[in-house]
């Protein structure tokens, strides 16, 4: 019995250490990236990692996601005689919820998981302790550039998934199933305002730019030297970044107010 | 590490793309625009709205001419609609507005009657003549009430 509360007891006291680390983790990745210098090259190098490389796989899924909106939605549409909405429906669904949080969990399965792997193999080979020694700090020069494109990337995914996916609905709206191609474009524009829709839908994406940058390179930045820690920080980092990212999915929508 | 330019061309392609991608959303669908600045400004004021809304479009013969651009309660406890309009419209001042349905459960927009007038309205001048939204549960309600009274009269 006293044996179960010491272990519940330890368990918080880990958890909260963790979060601690996390936090000041997240500090020094900010107080780096901010100061000079500023790695900009870096930067560049890995916004091609994470955003040029992952371009195909967000355009491919949110042409896929919109075709399925506006096939469903065309379906329940069609027995109220309301299929002129069409592209309310597949608008606001992936401008407001689809676009932001799909991109994350895909960046984060395809980009963050690497990110993570990436630093953990140079944790395991010793790369960091290297820069060390020559008096490189590894969070400048290693982990502040792939957080700081995590961050830019993000929102510009989320913009194209966003218009991939209303191409694929007006793919199969007006293509294929007939809706007219106006009227799917005017109640498009009409449902879907600049501050409300909009605005919050780039708001999400920077927070889960952030929220998977900074998951992606603590869990590989701590991960153990040996291939198994290696391996533990991939696995850590898609599925916190994934639950956080539906977490704050919600809190965000809560207090955005859409 | 040596730099590859072509590398460096695919990140400003894939930026441009990202950046082009955030503006058609907000220009294009998110109905953010400049070009509506310097746009014709009218007021009227209507005692039941019924639903109406921001960006509701106003129309004329059944073209859009302009969209609902502000909604707020006057001095006189009336709503206070101001409309933003084509700038090239020249309407005559005895123009009216009507808060009108989409078909019979569809969408509240307004639409203008032009009137003869010889007098043009300008920017920031509000309309006199308006007629307010039909609410159809009030007419439904009138209806009841009205058979109710014709039934106790013809018995």
């Amino acid at each position: 019995m006293v044996d179960a509360v010491r272990r519940l007891g330890a368990a918080t006291s880990g958890t909260i250490s963790d979060l601690g680390a996390m936090a000041r983790f997240l500090l020094k990745v900010v107080r780096d990236a901010l100061t000079p210098p500023w790695r900009l090259l870096n930067v560049v190098d890995e916004v091609y990692k994470l955003g040029v490389l992952s371009l195909l796989i967000i355009c491919v899924c949110g042409l896929a996601v919109g075709m399925v909106l506006g096939l469903q939605g065309y379906n329940t549409l069609e027995r109220f005689g309301a299929t002129q909405s069409l592209g309310a429906v597949v608008g606001l669904s992936l401008v407001r919820e689809l676009g932001p949080v799909l991109t994350a969990l895909l960046v984060t399965g395809r980009a963050g998981s690497a990110t993570a792997a990436e630093i953990g193999t140079m944790v395991a080979t010793e790369q960091l302790d290297g820069l060390r020694m020559m008096s490189v700090d590894p969070v400048d020069y290693v982990v502040a550039p792939r957080a700081v494109a995590m961050l830019l990337v993000m929102p510009l995914l989320t913009a194209l998934f966003i218009v991939c996916g209303i191409a694929g609905g007006w793919l199969v709206g007006v293509r294929l199933l007939g809706v007219d191609a106006g009227a799917y474009m005017t109640s498009l524009e009409h449902a879907i305002d600049l501050r409300d829709d909009l605005a919050g839908s780039l708001v999400k994406a920077l927070v889960f730019g952030v929220l998977v940058g900074w998951i992606a390179t603590y869990r590989g930045y701590t991960s153990a030297p040996t291939s198994a820690g290696v391996s533990a920080a991939t696995t850590a980092t898609v599925v916190v970044a994934s639950v956080s990212v539906l977490i704050f999915d919600y809190l965000i929508t809560a207090l955005w107010g859409v | 590490m040596s730099r590859s330019p072509g590398r460096d061309l695919l990140v400003g392609v894939f930026v441009l793309l990202g950046l082009g991608a955030i503006a058609y959303l907000s220009l294009a669908v998110g109905g953010a625009s400049w070009q509506r600045r310097g746009g014709l400004t009218l007021v009227a004021n209507f005692d039941e709205l019924g639903g109406l809304k921001t960006r509701a479009p106003v129309v004329i013969s059944g073209v859009k001419v302009g969209q609902v651009r502000a909604i707020g309660l006057g001095d006189d406890f009336r709503a206070r609609v101001t409309l933003d309009l084509d700038p090239t419209l020249k309407l005559p001042a005895d123009t009216s507005a009507s808060i009108v349905t989409a078909g019979l459960l569809g969408d509240r927009y307004i639409s203008l009657q032009l009137g003869g007038d010889p007098k043009l309205l300008a920017n920031g001048d509000t309309l006199n003549f308006t007629e307010s939204a039909v609410l159809l549960e009030r007419l439904l309600g009138k209806l009841v009430h009205n058979m109710g009274t014709t039934d106790k009269n013809s018995q």
